[in-house]
This record gives structure tokens, sequence and C-alpha cells, in this order.
């Protein structure tokens, strides 16, 4: 049997993927909401425990490592394959940096006594728990998406280095990116509602 | 015995031992017959639990099985005719042996990726399974898995919530290639006004499968953790609301109504054309009934939670929501009438199941809008009415349906045909004991009997006992039906490539299709159901 590669049905593919990826997280932005109508001066609260210092500085890690899965794609279609590899390198080492500081971000939660079955958290108001469950499972659940990504950017990486990712059938990497940019869209997200909003 | 001269794609290869040959297949034909026998053989299992149920209604009080037996029985029947039986029923067996067939491809888009769903669909299985017998014991929380008493019970509640997640993304992964393959595998000439009406129906189906399943992933994964560390999210004194689980059980659950009928209109608006020597009725409204009832249905889940406690408001909205996806429901049944209607009708065994998908599904419809309508909903609702009603849908529609389905693509698949007496004596039985079983139901809970209880009041005994007789009748019917096309698929007589004289693609090949498909993309020429044309492409 012949298989003939579709790049155009690869990506398809892959966005109707993402669209269930979006949904997935759309759940936990529908309680969110709710939440937030319900209990706003307590989400107000919580959210102003949250170091936005660091949470800024994941935002610009993830936007910057955005644009190198980019720039690494445009490099492959160039034929540039070094420097592609390098700028899957760099990308790769963003995402674990961004998940070394959300990992500091929780263990300074976690001294406080704030996660969920926590003796801290259960003094707090209904409200501030409800916010930090959601914080906790919605930070938790991107960051395994995080961890995903990068896996998936890894596998690309060496499928780059044997060559069988390469201008002529990038679709690997296209996929992977895409699902970077994905990661980097639900933070965009995330971001702005806990730790800039309230 | 007679001989086939082909055996097709079922011949083995004797490249590597047979089962290998099988499980990791990378074949269209082969993956679906794979869920063919799996969803078969998980039917077989939640029909004996659902016999073990009826068997304890027989008679009040404990008859074979205690309060949490009982409790244990029916949401294992649930759970085991949900995720492993209906929802991949149609689409993902038959739609994966057809699909390509239907609209002139080799495969479908993603081969690799359609063999994981398989794999994950049995992992998903195995877990449902394994969750009865370790843990704390098999679930006892219906299918529903309701908070807050899902994540209270001790029972083995997070495996199974597991296997849900696992199935449910076995089920993304197939509308995410049904999708990509009905866009991008077309064979010349075969634009979307030419797409069979099955295909319509799995296209959207598929949409449905990639946009709701999600949501269901992520309020597993919620109690899940739930159970595992207590987040609170769903528990009132941590300022949690269970209501809220429901709503999001119920955006998905309810489109997975629609994934699972949605094939099983596509399977009749098949067979119907056919079966009447006619073109379709109306085949563009059917097509976009198909779009129109995905897209609907997805608006109407809180008709789930009329009493659960909602504004006044959004009881009202979710009631005329509901109305209107009856609208596009009717507008299929009418062009089906439409279609019979003066043509040259053959009672052959496909079609005779199609008719009682028409007249029960019709039934089924008829008292959803009873439910549908919130004032009436306060009285039937939880009550044996739910019970009636949902089985006349799931069963009467999407069983019966799989069973046409059974009866009209065997022959193709296998290149034999089943005895045609024994089928239509089969389809009777069944259809007779169909009815003894349900249609007491709803009776009963008109009069007020309620669902989920193993125990009920005396009076409700009489109609409780038609019904489980009716179980035995229909048990007796589904057995003959199953031995006949077991021995039809072993030694039947040479079927033909196309029995049926029908008009699709999937009758230009042989019977049993060839290993590749087309031996070059076929030039279809032709609308799906002009019959004249019946065997070319």
């Amino acid at each position: 049997m012949t298989t003939q590669r579709d790049a155009f049905g690869a990506r398809l593919g892959m966005w109707l993927f993402l669209f269930s990826e979006l949904l997935l997280f759309g759940g936990l932005f529908l309680l969110y909401a709710v939440y937030l109508a319900r209990y706003p001066s307590d989400f107000a609260a919580g959210g102003q425990q949250l170091d936005t210092l660091l949470g800024t500085g994941n935002t610009l890690l993830l936007i910057t490592s955005s644009l190198t899965v980019a720039l690494a794609l445009s490099a492959l279609q160039q034929g540039r394959r070094q420097l592609c590899q390098m700028l899957l390198c760099v990308t790769i080492l963003a995402s674990l940096l961004f998940l070394t500081i959300k990992g500091i971000e929780w263990q300074a939660k976690f001294g406080h006594g704030l996660f969920p079955g926590g003796a801290e958290l259960e003094t707090l108001p209904a409200g501030q728990q409800i916010f930090f469950s959601l914080y906790f499972v919605t930070t938790g659940l991107h960051g395994l998406h995080v961890l995903i990504g990068a896996a998936l950017l890894l596998w690309t990486l060496g499928l780059t280095r044997k060559g069988q990712v390469s201008a002529e059938n990038p679709i690997m990497l296209e996929n992977s990116a895409l699902y970077w940019h994905l990661v980097d869209l639900i933070w965009i997200f995330i971001f702005p509602l806990y730790y800039l909003l309230l | 015995m007679a001989k086939l001269n082909d055996r097709g794609f079922l011949q083995a290869s004797n490249r590597q031992p047979l089962l290998f040959d099988w499980i990791f297949s990378v074949d269209h034909k082969r993956i679906g017959l794979l869920y063919l026998y799996s969803v078969s053989a998980f039917f077989l299992v939640g029909m004996m639990l659902g016999l073990l149920i009826r068997l304890e209604l027989i008679a009040p009080g404990p008859t074979i099985a205690t309060a949490q037996t009982y409790n244990a029985l029916f949401t294992l029947h649930g759970v085991v005719m949900i995720f492993l039986f209906i929802i991949p029923g149609i689409p993902a067996a038959f739609g994966n042996i057809m699909l390509p067939l239907q609209i002139g491809a080799q495969d479908v888009a993603f081969p690799r990726l359609n063999l994981l769903s398989w794999w994950l669909y049995i992992l998903g299985a195995f877990m449902a399974l394994t969750s009865l017998f370790s843990g704390g014991g098999p679930p006892d929380t219906g299918w529903t898995f309701y908070v807050p008493f899902a994540s209270e019970t001790p029972t083995n509640v997070s495996l199974a919530l597991l296997a849900v997640f696992i199935i449910g993304f076995s089920s993304i992964l197939t509308g995410v290639n049904f999708v990509t393959t009905i866009h991008r595998l077309r064979a010349p000439g075969m634009h979307w006004g030419r797409l069979p009406l099955f295909i319509w129906s799995l296209y959207a189906t598929a949409w449905v499968q990639i946009l709701a399943t999600p949501v269901l992933g992520i309020t597993v994964i919620l109690v899940m953790v739930e159970r595992l560390i207590g987040l609170g999210l769903f528990d009132p004194a941590r300022g949690g609301d269970p209501i809220l689980y429901q709503h999001l059980f119920w955006i998905y659950s309810h489109p997975a109504v629609y994934i699972m009928v949605l094939p099983a209109m596509g399977v009749i608006s098949e067979i119907i054309p056919v079966f009447s020597r006619k073109p379709t009725f109306g085949y563009k409204a059917i097509a976009a009934s198909s779009v129109a009832i995905a897209a609907a249905g997805s608006l109407v889940w809180g008709h789930h939670m009329f009493v659960s406690g909602m504004s006044d408001t959004a009881i009202m909205v979710f009631s005329l929501l509901t109305f209107l996806v009856a609208i596009p429901s009717a507008v299929k049944v009418f062009n089906w009438v439409a279609t019979l209607y003066r043509g040259s009708i053959s009672l052959e065994p496909p079609m005779l199941f199609a008719l009682a998908f028409v007249f029960l599904f019709s039934i089924g419809g008829l008292t959803g809008l009873v439910l549908g309508s919130a004032s009436a909903d306060v009285h039937v609702h939880d009550t044996h009415f739910v019970v009636g009603h949902f089985h006349y849908i799931m069963f009467g529609g999407t069983g019966f349906a799989f069973f046409a389905a059974l009866h009209y693509w065997l022959p193709k698949i296998f290149g034999r045909m089943y005895n045609m007496k024994i089928a239509t004596i089969a389809w009777a039985i069944i259809f007779v004991g169909f009815n003894l079983l349900y249609f007491p139901m709803m009776l009963v809970g008109l009069h007020g009997m309620p669902r989920r209880y193993y125990d009920y009041l005396p009076q409700f005994q009489n109609l409780n006992v038609i019904a489980t007789v009716g179980s035995w009748v229909l048990a007796i019917g589904l057995l003959l039906m199953f031995v006949n096309l077991y021995r039809g698929i072993r030694r039947g007589t040479a079927a033909g490539n196309n029995p049926w004289q029908a008009a699709t693609l999937e009758w230009v090949v042989t019977s049993p299709p060839p290993e590749e498909n087309f031996s070059q993309p076929p030039q279809v020429s032709h609308d799906p159901y002009d019959l004249q044309q019946a065997g070319k492409p």
C-alpha cells in the first residue's frame, strides 16, 4: 500500500486536536468564571498572594520560546539545520526554566500551607479555598502540557538530527510548534486571569 | 461450505503470527473489525448485566441482589453500554470500515493513529473491568458519576473514571481522523453534494467527538483529583458547587447522545433508499439536519437538570432549545417516510431493522418531548419513564441501527450471506421483546416508580414482571440473531459484490474488499442514491 504525504491533512488534524485541548481547558475557565462571579472579593484576595514578578517572568519566557520555535521552523525551511537545532534547544531550555520557576512558586505556596488538603488553606474563607484549588489544577494541567510540549520538541530535535525532519518534510516540526503555541496561548489567558486582573 | 475465490483483506499474510497480523494492522478494515468484535463482546456483557437488573426487579424486595450489588449492576450496565458499546459502536466499527470505501479512499488520513485509538479503547475497557475486582469494589455511582457521592464513595470510582478518560481520548482521536479524512481523501468527483448520508452523519459526529469529549475529560480529571487530594471544587462545605459538576458533565454527555444516535441515523439513511428502490427524498435536508442536530444538541444540556436547581429563566431557555432539536430530528423522519412513499419496498432484514428504528425512534423522540417540557419533567424526572424513553432512543434507535448495519454490511465485509429467514424471525422476536421490556417501564414510571432502586412498592409488580419477561424474549431474539450472523459469515453462501443493488462506492469493490481498496482512485460520476447506476463508481 502506498502512503502519501499530506502535509495539509496533517496540519488539519493537529488543528482539530488543538481545538479539543482548548475545550479541555475551557472547562476550567468555565469554573473560574462562575466562581469569580460568586466570590469576587475572595478571588481578589487570593490573586494578590500570587507572585506577579515570577508570573511575568514566566510569561516572557513562554512568549520568547514561541518565537524561537517559529524561528526554528523558518531556519529548517531555509535549510539551515544547525541553526534550527540550536533554536529548538533554546526553546526546550526555556520550557524547563518555565517549569523550574513554576516549581519555585508552588514551593513557596506549599511552605505557607497553601495546597489542596493543606491545614492553612482550610482556615481560609471558602472563596479563597476555591481560588487556590483552581489555581493549582489549572497551572498543574498547564505545566503538564508544557512538559508534553517539551518532550515533543525534544523528539522532533532528535528527528531533525537524523534528517527525518527536513526542509522537504517539516510537518513534524510544524505540528510540534503548533502544539507549543497552544501551550503559550493558554498561558496567555491564565496569566492575566490569575495574576493581573485580581 | 461454499468457497470464496478471494478472501480479500481477510487473507492472512503469513508474515507474522495471525494475531499480530490483526492487532498491529493499520488497515482501516481490520481495525474496524477489531472494533466490531470488541463492541459486540461488550454488548453481550452489558446485556447480561441488564438481564440481571431485570431479574432483580421481577419481585419487590431483594430477589437475587443486595442493594449494594444492584447499585454496582446498573452502574456497570451503564458504563459498559455507553462507553464501550454505543459510543464506539457504529462510528468506530462500521465508520472505520465504510468511511474510506464510501468516499473512494485507500485508508483513513492517519492509519497509525487509528490503531492507537483502538488500543486506547482496549486499555480503557481493561481498566473499567479491572475496577470491578480491585480497590473498594465495583463503582456504585451510576454511569453519571454525580458528586458529592462520586467523590466520597469508597468503591473503585477513580479507576473507572480514568478508564472513561482514556476511552474519551480514543474517541477524540477517531474524530480528528474522520474529519481530516472526509476533508482530504475524497475521490475525484466525490464532492460534498455526493457524500453518502452515512458519511455526513459521521462528519457531524466527529465534530461533536472533538469538541465535546474534552469537557468530559476535564470533568473526570477534577473528580479524580478531588478523590485523590480533595480540591473542594464541588464540595459545598468548602465553597464548591456540586451543580457545576452536573453542568460540566452534561455539556459533554448530552452531545454524546448525538454521538450515539447520529451515525445510527446515517445507517438508516443508507438503507431506506436502497430497499425502497428510490433515490433518497430530501438528500440536502437530511445532510443539513445532521449538522443542525450536532450544533443545536450542544446547547441543550440543561434539560437534564430541571430539578437540580436552576433559575426559571435558564429552565425556559433550555426547554425551548430542547424543542428546537426535535425539528431536525423530525426532518429526518419525514424524509425517510417520504422516501418510502411509492417506493418498491422489499422487506429484507436490513430494511426490517431500519423500519423498526424509525418506529421506535419516533416513540423515543416523542416521549423525549414530555421530558423536555419543564413542567411535565418535574413529574417523571428520575422515574422509570426516563429509563424507558432513554432505551427507546439508545437501543430502539442506535441498537437497532447497529443490527441493521450488521445485516446490511456483513455480506460486504465477509463476502457471505446469512440465512434471511432466520434473520427475519430473529428480528420479529427482538422487536416484540423490546417493546415488552421497555414500554411497561414508561407506564410504571408514569405511575411513579423511581429508577435506580432494587426495591419497589407491590402495586408496581405486574408491569415489572412483563418487563422482565420481555427481557428474556429480547435476549432470545438477540442470541438467535448473533448465531445466525456468525453462521452466515462462517458458512453462508457467497453474497456477491452487490447483493442489495446499492449505488454507493463500497459495493463497487469485491466482497470481501481487497486489501488495497481501489487499484486506482475511482472517478465518481453519480449521486450516492442514483440506483440506476448501482455497481458503477
